[in-house]
């Protein structure tokens, strides 16, 4: 490489790496140091106390309680979102059948796919003030509304979707779903796309049901995009701050009576409540390493031989 | 049919005659099955479809309701039509917020499409010792959930004196938003011609002068995936603008961010109930995420399809 060509490389480089450098990388890095300190974060003192954050998270019953329920978003959140998408995506795109040799989506399919979709555009913190309203604990709430009208729900005394300890997870978890299932649902679909028409035609003519077919034919080929999702939900399902920390009750959520922390909400609350930075730390380096766990375990367990067509 | 194309795929745009009466036709006879599946299959479709817009419908029609209206009963049709509840909504922050988000994006998505396809071009089109290395940097943020960094990144930006202000918001989103934009840019920069890059150069042109007026333009349809994805991802960003954007000091002004500032109403509403102008609110800040999305449903699907594929 000539010599103008380095100043050229150097000089393109520059910006980006340096804001890189300072804003992500370096606050990462220094997590791992902070998280053995117990810096409160308003002076720059601070002593080294070694792993003492990380036995005090042991025996930190609030943060035990939260990884359990982040295990819980864990297991449901992936498979009922994409369990839905799959099934939507399957009639969209090869549900209507009848015409000699047609494989194609129902009728409306297009439509379909719009308006699912649209959830995944608006914020989560739009999706919070919205379902903070559906599932107001009076009449006046969507959802009571609704039970109140059918009869199923008394009205003077509903049902509190985010004050009981044993329905607020699953509210939360239906928040997800509805979220997600739309952006799912599309990226599905164009993995199908790209399955080639004729495997399906030849199964038509087999005589193969469109439960066998998709079966069959489509989920081994979609395979790779499931596993996608998979993680991705994943991911996600270790988050849930928005939701969290803004739906439910208490100083950055977590109520009622912490049955619905999660890790972000605890660490949140102990570094810009409490001041707690150090422990903070040591939340975070948790989190990162309970999210790569998930990420390995998630990708071995959905491993399969990987099909060309 | 005879001989089907290898390269057809099925698909929404598959149905090469439409039939007559616009319904699909009759299943092939032999299957009863069919019939069953369908009217299941289009009844939970249609149900989901309903699941999506009644919620958001519900929520624009409280806005035009009072308050007690919206605590007495859940389905009550709203009697006066006023547009007055917007312009009092606007007034009671919304429109400072959105004003906020604004601003900050226009600075932080030019400048993060700039920055990344830069890193991105010199990366994917340069032989230089470090250039894999550098690369695998860049998309290694991906991977680290952002609680990882939030602790030592308030501090970082408090040493940098940029606490609550938008140079700093607009930064840090830069900043995170480079794993992504690099990763993506790459492999579009990678795909482009090398004959025009030479004939470029050939031309006398010098190397900053061809990525902007050659290799920049031809990686457009890259360039609007990624920056549709990143106005999306920044637009609706709540947890670093949450940790960044709060008053330092009781002369420091408020300057939230429309999703920081949609929260902040909702929890005051707890003690002024005027939950009318929170609605009201919530469908301010739907309604450009709506056009947009509806405008560009293609470019948005696509984009925010191929991000999580690739």
């Amino acid at each position: 490489m000539r010599k103008g060509q380095y100043r050229f490389v150097a000089g393109f480089l520059f910006v980006p790496v340096a804001l890189y450098l300072i804003f992500v990388i370096w606050p990462y890095i220094q997590t791992f140091g902070y998280s053995l300190t117990d810096w409160k974060g308003q002076s720059q003192t601070f002593e080294f106390v070694g792993i003492d954050n990380y036995t005090a998270l042991v025996r930190d019953d609030i943060f035990m309680g939260a990884i359990w329920h982040n295990i819980l978003f864990l297991v449901f959140i992936p498979v009922i979102t994409i369990l839905l998408a799959l099934f939507f995506a399957f009639m969209l795109n090869a549900g209507g059948r009848g015409r000699a040799g047609g494989v194609s989506g129902v009728a409306g399919s297009k439509f379909y796919k719009v308006v699912y979709f649209f959830p995944q555009v608006l914020s989560l913190a739009i999706l919070a003030v919205l379902f903070g309203a559906v599932y107001r604990s009076d009449g006046g709430g969507m959802l009571n509304g609704f039970l109140v009208k059918l009869g199923l729900v008394d009205a003077n005394d509903p049902i509190e979707w985010l004050n009981e300890p044993n329905l607020v997870l699953w509210a939360l978890i239906l928040v997800v779903v509805w979220h997600g299932v739309g952006f799912y649902l599309v990226l599905f679909s164009a993995a199908m796309q790209s399955i080639p028409r004729d495997i399906y035609e030849a199964a038509l003519i087999d005589g193969a049901s469109r439960t066998h077919t998709f079966l069959r034919i489509t989920l081994p080929l979609l395979w790779d995009s499931v596993q996608t999702a998979w993680v991705y939900l994943g991911i996600a399902a270790m988050d849930m701050f928005i939701l969290v920390s803004t739906m439910t009750s208490g100083e950055y959520g977590g109520g009622p009576d912490h049955h619905s922390e999660v890790m972000s909400t605890v660490m949140m609350r102990n570094f810009l409540y409490y001041g707690k930075s150090g422990y903070a730390c040591a939340m975070g380096v948790v989190m990162l390493l309970l999210t790569l766990i998930v990420s390995v375990v998630m990708l071995r367990a959905t491993r399969r031989e990987r099909i060309e067509f | 049919m005879s001989a089907p194309l290898k390269t057809t795929s099925y698909g929404d745009s598959v149905p090469t005659s439409p039939p007559p009466d616009g319904r699909p036709g009759k299943p092939d006879g032999d299957r009863g099955e069919g019939v069953v599946l369908n009217v299941f299959s289009h009844g939970f479709l249609a149900l989901w479809a309903l699941l999506i817009v009644l919620p958001l419908l519900w929520l624009v029609l409280s806005s035009f309701k009072t308050d007690s209206q919206i605590a007495g009963s859940a389905f009550g049709w709203p009697q006066n039509w006023s547009l007055d509840v917007f312009s009092r909504a606007w007034d009671k922050g919304i429109g400072d917020y959105f004003l906020n988000t604004v601003l900050v994006l226009a600075f932080s998505v030019p400048l993060t499409m700039l920055f990344g396809s830069m890193a991105a071009y010199v990366l994917a089109r340069y032989q230089f010792w470090g250039n894999r290395l550098l690369y695998y940097f860049f998309v290694a943020g991906a991977m680290f959930p952002v609680f990882l960094a939030l602790v030592p990144l308030f501090f970082m930006v408090k040493r940098l004196d940029m606490l609550n202000t938008y140079q700093g918001l607009i930064l840090v989103y830069v900043a995170y938003s480079m794993p992504f934009t690099v990763f993506f840019m790459h492999a579009f920069f990678r795909t482009l011609p090398t004959a025009v890059f030479e004939a470029a150069i050939l031309d006398g042109a010098s190397h900053t002068r061809t990525f902007f007026q050659v290799m920049l333009p031809m990686a457009k349809p890259g360039l609007i995936s990624v920056g549709i994805f990143n106005t999306l991802g920044q637009w609706n960003q709540f947890i670093l603008p949450t940790v960044l954007m709060q008053p330092q000091s009781g002369d420091d002004p408020e300057r939230y961010v429309l999703t920081q500032g949609l929260i902040q109403l909702q929890q005051q509403q707890g003690y002024a109930s005027d939950l009318p102008v929170l609605f009201a609110g919530v469908t301010i800040a739907m309604i450009p995420m709506l056009v947009v999305y509806l405008s560009f449903q293609r470019q948005v699907q696509a984009g925010l399809t191929s991000a999580t594929l690739k």
